[in-house]
């Protein structure tokens, strides 16, 4: 059996008194693609936050077999995890190239990807590249910040809400993006609201409801389950 | 013409030193959000280093080392002081630099005395550079200027077009993002921390010859620079030149002009020998930085340059 990349097992986190994941499991295999769904408030961004250490997590949390709990950001990056935040967070007072050169752990070992190859990947970003992150549209700064996190060559990312606040156009565009960045071999763990876009690049989803996990399954699987969908992501 | 010409110099001078000594500041206090008040007593501590280390060998053996053990020193308090209380909130770590200025103060009584030592302007620079209007210039104030600018354009070179700089620069405002993205943000932390304080004991080692190297050095400075940091504004290098240099220039004027209340007002009716009107403008001199602080936190509580409020 290949081992998982990201395996989580009874997740717990808190916001001061307030208990909000309540044992959180789940497990991504190399190369997959997970959609995280659930309503607002469940506890899909804690989740990530917890994973990424941003948020103090209870529980075991294991990157390629070994712990991550614990351990400060920069270490949890440089095993090979990226994520990328609901809030963003491009350097405003930086131009597009230098947002990307910042994404290069360490200039000794470049990764996989150039800057120039980032912006042919992205002809959007390519006509901004020398012009200051903080002016771009919001799909633009999703879009840079996913690329950011691609130049440090990570094995997962996880990405936190990319479409919120983006026009439908968009938001289309930034799935196309995603599934190409799932095409060149990186998993990806998609904390995402909209189904049109979590199933048309997704593996696998998990539902959540309630801090916990309520439904796995495949894209297929999961369009047959009128009421999974009824009870915990209708609104 | 004389005295704008030279109070144009030594404000400039004055200015650049200030720049010196608040820069660091700056760095720490946008990135930690924390003002540390020990920021002078490591300007302080410069001093007496260069003074203790030219007296062993040279003034320029210390110009070299002095920084160097002032930062470390710095790295040191950051790594094992101030990581370990920061994690208790700002107030802890606010009530920590202060109670470090204090121990820093003591320190460098027991050690060196309570009394200004005699550290000395290098005799390769001890001459008149050139005479204005039939005044010397000294060349050390010349050699100060030179040293200010120097560290002005290396710190500018490294901040803005090195990739160490851009990374320095982006904790400063999204320090958990630089994490994210695999730069050691603790190690960031405690260089700048060091440098910063680097560049305080720079100032010390040529400043505190030309001005006085006392145990009251810090005091005195200290809350300067933290005029110079909140005028020029949270995060901006920029604002706190530009501080730095209003300040320099206006303090030195201020000193320069010979004139009374009564020259001014004197059309009021001001009479010199009343109370008021015998107060002189160079007496205000010392006041002027904090009424920069007091008016630019009323009318522009970002400061000159600033991206965001206090």
């Amino acid at each position: 059996m290949t081992q998982a990349m990201l395996s989580v097992k009874d997740l717990n986190a808190y916001y001061g008194k307030s208990h909000v994941l309540r044992g959180v499991n789940m497990e991504i295999m190399p190369g997959e693609v997970i959609a995280l769904l659930g309503r607002n408030g469940v506890g899909r961004s804690t989740t990530a936050k917890a994973i990424m250490g941003e948020v103090e997590p209870k529980g075991e949390i294991t990157f390629k077999g070994q712990p991550i709990s614990g351990l400060e950001s920069y270490q949890i990056a440089r095993l090979g995890l990226g994520y990328v935040p609901e809030s963003r967070d491009i350097f405003p007072a930086m131009t597009v190239r230098q947002n990307l050169i910042l994404g290069i752990k360490d200039m000794r070992h470049p990764g996989k990807h150039t800057v120039d190859q980032m912006l042919d990947m992205f002809p959007n970003l390519r006509a901004r590249a020398d012009n200051l992150a903080g002016v771009l549209s919001g799909g633009e700064k999703q879009m840079l910040t996913m690329c950011r996190t691609l130049m440090g060559d990570p094995e997962l990312i996880i990405i936190d809400e990319p479409t919120e606040g983006l026009a439908p156009k968009i938001v289309h565009q930034i799935g196309d993006v995603i599934a190409e960045i799932a095409k060149t071999g990186v998993s990806i763990l998609l904390v995402e609201q909209k189904l049109s876009i979590a199933l048309r690049i997704a593996d696998r989803v998990y539902v959540m409801g309630h801090g916990e996990i309520v439904y796995s399954g495949t894209p297929e699987e999961f369009k047959t389950r009128d009421d999974v969908r009824a009870e915990w992501l209708e609104v | 013409m004389e005295t704008i010409v030279f109070s144009l110099l030594n404000g400039v001078i004055y200015g650049l030193l200030l720049f010196m000594l608040s820069s660091g500041l700056t760095l720490i206090f946008s990135m930690m959000g924390v003002l540390n008040f020990a920021h002078a007593s490591f300007y302080m501590l410069g001093a007496y280093f260069a003074y203790t280390i030219s007296e062993a060998s040279s003034f320029w053996v210390a110009l070299i080392f002095a920084p160097i053990l002032v930062g470390l020193v710095g790295a040191l308090v950051e790594k094992y002081g101030l990581r370990t209380v920061h994690v208790n909130g700002h107030v802890a770590e606010l009530l920590f630099t202060f109670g470090l200025a204090y121990l820093i103060d003591e320190v460098v009584k027991i050690i060196w005395g309570r009394n200004a030592v005699d550290y000395k302007v290098p005799e390769l620079l001890d001459f008149p550079l050139f005479e204005l209007f039939g005044a010397q210039y000294p060349a050390y104030r010349i050699f100060t200027l030179f040293v200010a600018l120097a560290m002005l354009a290396g710190l500018w070179f490294i901040l803005n077009r090195t990739r160490a700089g851009l990374i320095i620069q982006a904790a400063l405002s999204h320090p958990h993002m630089v994490g994210h993205l695999g730069h050691n943000v603790p190690r960031i932390f405690m260089t700048v921390f060091g440098v910063g304080c680097a560049l305080a004991g720079l100032a010390g080692v040529i400043g505190g010859n030309y001005l006085v190297t006392d145990p009251a050095m810090g005091v005195q400075m200290g809350p300067i620079v933290f005029v110079v940091v909140v005028v020029g504004g949270l995060g901006s290098l920029m604002g706190a030149f530009l501080a730095a240099m209003i300040l320099g220039l206006l303090q030195t004027f201020a000193v320069a002009i010979d004139a009374r209340f009564a020259d001014i007002f004197g059309w009021l009716g001001l009479d010199a020998t009343s109370e008021l009107g015998s107060i002189t403008i160079a007496s205000l001199a010392p006041m002027i930085p904090f009424l920069m602080l007091v008016l630019v936190l009323m009318i522009r509580p970002r400061g000159l340059l600033g991206d965001r409020e206090l």
